[in-house]
């Protein structure tokens, strides 16, 4: 442990209005659940924030639930309640697929959905199923609720359209029709991170976002109107290639990015052609 | 005489350490605690190359311990082979994390928020191992006329193969404490060799105290990472010790860990290598370009096993080994688990199946016409006698694997399968075991028997082994035999823990010592020669084999007593989409001499493959700047179970005489293999792989070269839309 932590500050409001209070009157805090990204910092004295919000023991942030015809998943809920959730297998199977894959069994018993998106990592493995799904998050302050569109949340790396005294609550993801996929290209077969991760759903208008290719995680709209217009999947794949902007890091290449953001969705529309389409 | 007759040798009997770590008695460094005892940080260099033109202290000194260059009683140096490496830095800085300045403080927090500045004058870094000038040891090995020979060859086959640094990540990061005591200083600590650390904490501490002692804690791991290391970490905690005259303890996190101490030398190697059409040798031309980092440390000893061992397991009649290890401006690169050789065996056995792709020959036929047999001489001139293994290896793994069927089946371009032939000298080189004369002594007590060793207990097993042994020689039980922990004010000085010499060599002092102390107690028991004359101490020297000879000046002769041999053969599956290779099974057959411990024997083969199946496929040193640029975990990769594939271990037992009950060296064996069977296997597939870690990175690269390799319906792999 790199970091000073006695001279840390932790609030633990004991409501979600406590919380959103606490936000608005003594913020600004970085509100923390399972802490697994926030610990990592933490170890490498590379934290720089200094007052924390506790949302753990909030209760009402775990629900899982249908609201008419549309699922809603509460901020903390953990990437195991995701795996042992009848609901979200049967509405959402791909974001299952993406809960287990992440980390380790400690990892998914404290990680949450709302860190995942909050952290804002490009690398999220949940980020893409959100994306593809057209998921609304739900956001919250003392004096307003807003919903906004997934794919709208990201203003840069790491950085969203939150505002301070704002607390994801929920995740709302609409009725989604055609198969889901999820694959995840890792550095390793388990507790890795990804070095590119894609979600897509197929049907008359498919949809593809992929993570760990650019800043932020990306809707490939493009390639989806390829596809979707029957060019055909060289020019879905050409079309992918101008809306990534994949990096060299630890973890991989740009180049290697690029050409297996191409293979990935070759890889989903061979799948999605090869079966008999739901809505056929 | 002692009348017991259960034998512990070839049984594996319950390990000595067992208990303790599964109930959580065993203490570690990190364990310890000691009265007024303070927390030890370092502070490190953070360029790769230049000079310290002043260091500021921006934090309040009250409780603070502060030590330098100057605080040093006696030489600063880290003494090793060279004595070239500073204890810590006077002016020049030679690599990224480099130690400057030692502080201690008993609140971890004032110690971990003390703010230090230091200013540099930048140095341009020397970070390409090719382009380096500064060489710390060139070999030579020269076996007839290489060049007359390579000219005449009906083909000369060429290739360039590189390897990449690997981290032992040993579970346990380095740590010690380190503790006045009567006029002199104790070190606790996780380490491998406690006389190194002895001789470094001398030297460098000189006249300043009247002993040193040096004791091992448990140790989580080591592979090669606590050889030599822990003279650095041993040192600071001295000299904060000795400044603030109490108790110091420094315990690295993963990260202090991964960039600032040592990794296994990455390495460049070019063959050139005249065959007749039909596969035989005729003359190898290879040269060997280790980077050594930033100072000599152990470059080159790890230098010399792996030139000796870059020729492989082949008969050759024409050899040249050129090898130089060089410096660069990164931290030292030094002592892992094969010692150089899991590098040239690499390149010599990717070589191999170039070779016979080059002549239209089945990789195994390649090898068993040119592998080594008894009567036959290796690079070195060496003449192998009965424990010479090769071809059996060779042949058993062919057979166990199924081998040939699963080559047959490779055209999928999915699965391919790929073998590997390799060979470990057991102990240190040449005449090194010579110059080590190590000492080992059993003692009776009213419990039974002590064994006295310096030798370590790192997880593999010396305990165990060593009391098993003992046990034997001396006809007692088992478990009447303890193992003292090391302490080098008790333990005569065994040599380090490395080299796979641990059971052959001192293994082997002990049978000596133990067969001595039975012929001395005559018909009594232990028990009863105790009660009837007190304790009996009973110590043996390393005595050479009269048969060894060994020049240091022209690298001839006996290289080693004797050879581990082994085989791999490695199943690959290739997934078209994103490139990634998972290791299938994977067979090992290796002669071990004698296994005195089968189940230790066998987890020493199982997890040295995982190892160097990271070494291979996954474990990625990123260097930027001199330094580690995912020094954590998280981007450190090294193989999870669902990485590992089920591994065959299949143990033959060709024993050495000159070995307890016929044991060789083991420990370091199943690093070499793995890696070039498994790039073999992806060679199966037709891509053309010549370094590792072979990630999927290279792999798209290779196959874009590849001709009609096509991956995901592609015709090629493109880069389009850049």
């Amino acid at each position: 442990m790199r970091s000073v932590v006695s001279t840390l500050e932790l609030r633990r409001p004991r409501s979600i209005r406590e919380a959103l209070t606490m936000l608005r009157d003594d913020g600004p805090f970085v509100p923390l659940a399972g802490a697994t990204d926030l610990y990592v910092a933490l170890n490498f004295g590379t934290l720089t924030a200094t007052r924390f919000l506790d949302l753990w023991p909030l209760e009402p942030l775990r629900r899982v639930e249908m609201r008419g015809d549309v699922l809603s998943l509460g901020a903390l809920v953990t990437y195991t309640s995701l795996t042992r959730s009848r609901l979200v297998t049967q509405r959402l199977p791909m974001l299952v697929d993406a809960a287990r894959l992440v980390g380790g069994v400690q990892i998914q018993n404290r990680g949450t959905i709302g860190g995942n998106i909050a952290n804002g990592s490009p690398a999220g493995d949940t980020l893409p199923v959100f994306a593809a799904a057209d998921a609304v998050v739900v956001a919250r302050s003392a004096s307003t609720e807003r919903r906004i569109p997934f794919v709208e949340l990201y203003s840069g790396y790491r950085t969203t359209v939150l505002r301070p005294d704002e607390l994801i609550v929920a995740v709302e993801v609409p009725a989604l029709h055609g198969g889901q996929w999820f694959r995840k290209v890792g550095t390793r077969a388990a507790q890795a991170i990804s070095k590119i991760v894609i979600a897509a759903i197929d049907g008359d208008a498919p949809r593809v976002a992929l993570g760990s290719v650019g800043p932020v995680v990306v809707r490939a709209r493009r390639a989806e109107q390829a596809l979707a217009a029957g060019q055909g999947i060289d020019a879905a794949v050409a079309a992918l290639q101008t809306e990534i902007s994949p990096i060299d890091d630890v973890r991989s290449t740009a180049e290697y990015r690029r050409v297996v953001a191409g293979n990935l969705l070759r890889e989903f529309w061979t799948r999605a052609t090869g079966r008999p389409r739901p809505d056929a | 005489m002692s009348s017991f007759t259960e034998r512990a040798v070839g049984r594996s009997v319950a390990r000595k350490d067992g208990m303790g770590k599964a109930t959580g008695k065993a203490l570690y460094a990190d364990d310890l605690t000691f009265p007024g005892m303070l927390y030890g940080r370092t502070v490190r260099s953070t360029i790769p190359r230049g000079r310290v033109r002043a260091i500021r202290r921006n934090f309040d000194a009250d409780g603070f311990t502060v030590v330098d260059c100057r605080d040093i009683p006696g030489k600063n140096v880290i003494a090793l082979i060279e004595n070239d490496q500073p204890c810590l830095v006077e002016h020049e800085v030679r690599h990224v994390a480099e130690p400057i300045l030692l502080l201690a403080h008993a609140d971890r927090e004032r110690l971990l928020a003390a703010d230090v500045d230091i200013d540099y004058e930048l140095g341009t870094p020397v970070l390409d191992s090719a382009t380096s000038g500064v060489v710390f040891k060139h070999i030579r090995i020269q076996k007839g006329d290489v060049d007359a020979r390579l000219a005449a060859a009906e083909r000369v086959i060429e290739g360039t193969y590189r390897t990449g640094a690997q981290e032992h990540v040993y579970i346990e990061p380095n740590g010690v404490v380190a503790v006045p005591e009567d006029g002199g200083l104790a070190v606790y600590g996780s380490i491998q060799c406690p006389f190194y650390v002895h001789r470094a904490l001398v030297t460098l501490l000189g006249d300043a105290v009247n002993h040193v002692r040096v004791v091992q804690t448990e140790t989580g791991g080591g592979f090669g990472g606590k050889e030599e290391f822990p003279s650095v970490i041993a040192a600071h905690a001295a000299l904060l010790a000795l400044k603030s005259g109490r108790p110091v303890k420094i315990i690295y996190d993963r990260a202090e860990d991964m960039v600032a101490t040592t990794k296994r030398h990455p390495s460049i190697v070019r063959h050139r290598t005249g065959v007749t059409r039909d596969g035989r040798l005729v003359a190898m031309d290879v040269d060997v370009l280790m980077d050594g980092g930033a100072y000599v440390t152990l470059s080159p000893v790890v230098l010399s096993r792996g030139a000796i061992h870059a020729a492989g397991p082949y008969r050759c009649d024409h050899i040249r080994i050129a090898g130089r290890a060089v410096m660069t401006n990164t931290s030292p690169n030094g002592a892992f688990r094969g010692f150089g050789a899991p590098q040239t065996q690499f390149a010599m056995e990717v070589h191999m199946d170039r070779i016979a792709e080059a002549l239209g020959l089945d990789p195994v036929h390649l090898r068993e016409i040119n592998a080594l047999r008894p009567g036959d001489t290796t690079a070195t001139g060496q003449v192998l006698g009965s424990d010479c293994s090769a071809l059996e290896t060779l042949q058993r793994a062919v057979e166990v694997s199924g081998y040939a069927e699963k080559r047959a089946a490779t055209d999928t371009g999915r699965r391919g399968v790929g073998i590997s032939l390799f060979y470990h000298g057991s102990g240190f080189t040449g005449s090194g075991e010579l110059r080590l004369a190590s000492r080992a002594a059993i003692e009776l007590t009213e419990r039974g028997v002590q064994v006295l060793t310096s030798s370590t207990e790192i997880g593999q097993g010396t305990r165990t082994m060593h009391a098993q042994i003992v046990a034997d020689a001396l006809g007692v039980p088992y478990e009447s035999v303890e193992v003292a922990q090391p302490d080098t004010s008790r333990v005569p000085d065994s040599g380090p823990t490395v080299a796979s010499r641990t059971c052959m060599v001192v293994g082997g002092i002990l049978q000596r010592a133990a067969t001595e102390m039975r012929q001395r107690i005559g018909d009594s028991s232990p028990a009863e020669y105790f009660r009837e004359h007190g304790s009996l101490r009973v110590e043996a020297e390393y005595e050479q084999p009269e048969w060894i000879q060994w020049d240091d000046e022209t690298y001839r002769g006996d290289a080693y007593a004797t050879y581990g041999w082994g085989c791999n053969v490695a199943e690959v599956e290739l997934d078209p989409v994103t490139l990634e290779v998972r290791p299938g099974r994977l067979t090992a057959v290796v002669d071990v001499g004698k296994a005195i411990h089968p189940a230790l024997a066998v987890g020493q083969i199982e997890g040295g493959s995982a190892q160097a199946i990271g070494y291979a496929l996954l474990e990625h040193v990123v260097m930027r700047d001199g330094a580690m640029a995912n020094g954590q975990l998280t981007n450190y990769v090294i193989p999870t179970t669902l990485d590992t594939p089920p591994i065959d271990v299949v143990l033959v037992e060709n024993p050495y005489p000159g070995g307890p009950f016929g044991a060789k060296g083991l420990g370091e064996l199943p690093m070499d293999g793995p890696a070039p069977a498994i790039v073999n296997a992806i060679r199966s597939l037709g891509i053309d792989v010549r370094e590792i870690p072979a990630l999927p990175e290279i792999l798209l690269r290779a196959s874009a070269r590849a001709p009609g390799f096509a991956i995901a319906g592609q015709r090629k792999p493109t880069t389009a839309g850049r």
